[in-house]
């Protein structure tokens, strides 16, 4: 556990211990305690041996479930990360919430940065798994935010509606989500609108605080579509999301509504760039320049984002390492969308559908959300390049359609490039 | 949360008004009596098994309440918690138990032969009677805390003691992940068969958590009582037949807590009780005798009446609909039960119960044939 404090010191970008140690007493306590936590170590009230404690997971279907053997719970089930999370809390909701027949959820959480260290024997496979093959032993995750390196990306508006790229920011040093206090929450809170009160120009905007908010700015909120609600997916309540809730929970878009952030929500921020209309190309532009001046936001005041060369950016959930990235279109494809080779075409792109409200809904009409299905392993220029790539070719499948000339399913293209 | 004392330490790096939780919206017992030094007092504070201030005050924190009804909005982990954080549990028992006091002492009496009368409840208006209590297993962390471990240890435990009950309560144990569906479907039309708690209250603070592991349900024989293993508390336990004989459903319920409590001491595991607060429970308002007596009473004409309401608190009586707390009364049947739980005996309680049930139930015949009850209105007991 040592290594979590080298890690600040070796992290890719190079903030340095001194101005760490200028940004205030609490940053400075933060780091003092934390190692005062490592060298005790950390322990778990342990009444019982670990296999009377071992759950049962017969009925259930998950990633965790698929990979915590006894031998795995035995080795792991009295460590605790610096900070005290503990493997049972990490897989308390993949415990709870057995799992769908057809979905297949990833069935844990992690409490702060170095629980998938701590944890590596189980979130390693799980990473395997969910992220087809990426082995977090061996590969490395290439992060690129230089949007210049986009080709075409302007959709026909005759087909895509309109064009969004979502990612999540965690601030190290503090915990995540299911495991933080009160207190590390407000202190995200105030971390991050400190940093988006110095965007300016065309992402010049407004927080509104979920405690503090007025009845007009919660309609107009919500009629914009950008009002998070608490969470009611037992997979978010089980994992401890919703504590204290709307403590320290808001929403910040700029004054155009083309940039939006969720603060505290299942992550410590959630960054959303979109438009109306196929111009894809601006609004990964944008999410690009808002991320990075962002960044050297929290930098001024001595704060990082959680990353690591292993997995990306540390986020909450596992199936969000990486670039945590989805960039998708809602897209109407009267014809395509009841060919029987859809869904092989999708797959061959390395894309998926949802319905138009977003994970676990249906299609409307024959109006689809389509975005990219991979996280981890490739940049986010070159999911963002997938995803255009992959419309462009869905719009032209549709227009063979309409014209009554066929369509082909494209080679299947390589994941991890 | 279960288990993280270490993270209890870790947030002690935080100053006091940081990590005070905002409860400017909040109307619960907990929210009213917490104050920020109360908070400092007892923040570094945990029981033997690691359950902490903030622990007991989650559910309440998440929960702010209702403006008409007044929720406690805390819980205990284990035995414990009620004397390290009595700085917080005292005032809201007492909130709670009107005005019981820290210094109060509460008797317990399950010698069924002290109820006098209840076998003559008129059964054309009281269609069943029932009552319930809760017990706590000694030694082992409450369900907001336990382990799994733990979890299966009181069920282990519980259905051997069960499983040793003879004559009136020969019975079977159903473990809620292994039931077939057709005891399913039985226990169901018994209503019978707990559900995973779906209510707020109970989720947040951690009650439901890796469900339906050593959940269960036993029964007699006869279907007359009723054991829930594992649900809100330990045990929850049920007496109750068709009719109005109270007398009966308390008989039984006597003699079959006071037997499983010979087998659990036995096994050097006695129930959770002491002087001040009773049989201890997981929520402060189940202490005391965790009991709740209650019928299931045809009052179509006195609940009309413009002071049931009235009558029902100087009975020291509540009602509720058919369905239990929160639901309406369907086609005049009411759930009538007592209102204490603290502070005084069960047979106490049932007797107000009896005796109430009996008096409301000659109330609504004088009003069936058009005479006025002001006479029969009791003075607050």
């Amino acid at each position: 556990m040592a290594s979590s404090f080298a890690r600040i010191l070796s992290s890719k970008r190079n903030v340095g211990i001194l101005s760490l140690v200028g940004a205030g007493s609490l940053t400075v306590g933060f780091l003092l305690n934390r190692e005062q936590h490592v060298s005790a170590g950390a322990q778990v009230r342990r009444v019982y041996p670990p296999s009377a404690e071992y759950p049962d997971l017969r009925k259930h279907n998950n990633c965790m479930a698929s990979h915590l053997t006894p031998a795995v719970y035995a080795k792991l089930c009295d460590k605790a990360t610096p900070n005290g999370y503990t493997l049972d809390q990490a897989i308390q909701t993949g415990v709870d919430n057995p799992g769908h027949p057809f979905i297949k959820t990833v069935g844990m959480v992690a409490g702060d940065e170095e629980t998938y260290e701590v944890f590596a024997d189980l979130f390693d496979p799980v990473i395997m798994e969910r992220h087809n093959g990426y082995d977090p032993r061996k590969m490395k995750h290439p992060t690129d935010l230089d949007a210049s390196k986009i080709r075409s990306g302007l959709f026909d508006e005759k087909y895509v509606l309109s064009s969004r790229v979502r990612t999540g920011r965690s601030i190290r040093g503090l915990s995540l989500p299911p495991a933080c206090t009160r207190a590390e929450r407000r202190e995200v809170e105030r971390v991050v609108i400190n940093a988006l009160g110095g965007l300016q120009g065309d992402l010049a905007g407004k927080y509104y605080s979920l405690t503090q908010m007025t009845e007009e700015e919660q309609q107009q909120l919500i009629d914009d579509h950008f009002l998070f609600d608490k969470p009611v997916s037992p997979l978010l309540t089980c994992a401890g999301m919703a504590r204290d809730w709307p403590d320290a929970r808001g929403i910040w878009h700029n004054n155009e509504k083309t940039f939006l952030v969720w603060v505290n929500e299942e992550d410590h921020t959630r960054v959303i760039s979109m438009e109306k209309g196929g111009n894809m190309k601006r609004v990964f532009e944008r999410f690009c320049r808002g991320l990075q001046e962002v960044e050297r936001l929290i930098q001024e005041k001595g704060w990082e984002f959680m990353w690591n060369e292993r997995l990306g950016y540390v986020l909450t959930c596992p199936s969000n390492l990486g670039t945590g990235l989805r960039a998708g279109v809602h897209i109407t494809l009267p014809r395509l969308s009841k060919d029987p080779r859809f869904p092989k075409i999708l797959d061959n792109l390395r894309l998926q559908k949802r319905g138009t409200g977003g994970v676990d809904t249906a299609a409307v009409g024959s109006t689809f959300d389509i975005s990219n299905l991979d996280r981890l392993g490739q940049s986010e220029v070159q999911l963002v390049q997938t995803v255009i790539d992959g419309v462009n070719y869905l719009i032209e499948c549709e227009k063979r359609l309409e014209k009554g000339q066929d369509i082909k399913i494209p080679a299947a293209i390589s994941q991890f490039k | 949360m279960p288990f993280g004392n270490t993270h209890n330490n870790f947030k002690l790096n935080y100053k006091n008004e940081e990590e005070f939780p905002d409860l400017t919206k909040h109307n619960n017992h907990m929210a009213k009596v917490l104050t920020k030094e109360i908070y400092a007092k007892l923040r570094d504070k945990q029981t033997p098994t690691g359950y902490t201030l903030d622990d007991v005050i989650q559910t309440g924190v998440d929960n702010p309440g209702h403006p008409f009804i007044m929720t406690v909005g805390c819980v205990a982990g284990d035995e414990e918690s009620y004397e390290v954080f009595k700085d917080l549990f005292d005032p809201v028992i007492c909130d709670r138990h009107g005005g019981y006091k820290a210094t109060d002492k509460h008797k317990t009496d399950l010698n069924f032969e002290n109820l006098k009368g209840g076998d003559d409840l008129d059964p054309n208006y009281v269609l069943s009677s029932r009552v319930r209590t809760g017990r706590s297993i000694k030694g082992y962390a409450l369900p907001p805390h336990n382990s799994r471990g733990e979890r299966r240890a009181v069920e282990k435990l519980s259905v051997e003691a069960l499983n040793s009950l003879d004559g009136e309560f020969k019975g079977k144990y159903y473990p809620l992940k292994s039931m077939t569906d057709a005891e399913q479907e039985q226990l169901i039309a018994d209503h019978f068969l707990f559900d995973k708690p779906v209510s707020p209250l109970l989720l947040a603070a951690g009650m439901a958590r890796d469900w339906p592991d050593a959940r269960g349900i036993w029964h007699n024989e006869n279907k007359t009582f009723l054991v829930w293993v594992n649900e809100e508390d330990h045990l929850r336990v049920i007496s109750m037949q068709k009719g109005g004989n109270m007398k009966e459903v308390f008989r039984r319920f006597c003699v079959g807590l006071n037997r499983i409590e010979e087998i659990f001491k036995k096994h050097n595991h006695g129930f959770m009780w002491n002087e001040h607060l009773g049989y201890v429970l997981t929520c402060p308002s189940n202490l005391g005798t965790g009991l709740r007596g209650g019928v299931h009473v045809k009052l179509p004409k006195l609940s009309e009446h413009p002071k049931f309401e009235e009558i029902l608190t100087r009975l020291r009586l509540q009602k509720r609909g058919t369905g239990g707390v929160d639901t309406a009364s369907v086609g005049g049947v009411f759930d009538i039960s007592n209102a204490d739980r603290l502070g005084s005996s069960e047979v106490e309680q049932v007797q107000c119960v009896v005796d109430g049930v009996k008096l409301m139930v000659e109330m609504e015949k004088k009003l069936e044939k058009g005479e006025a009850i002001d006479s029969l209105i009791p003075a607050q007991k």
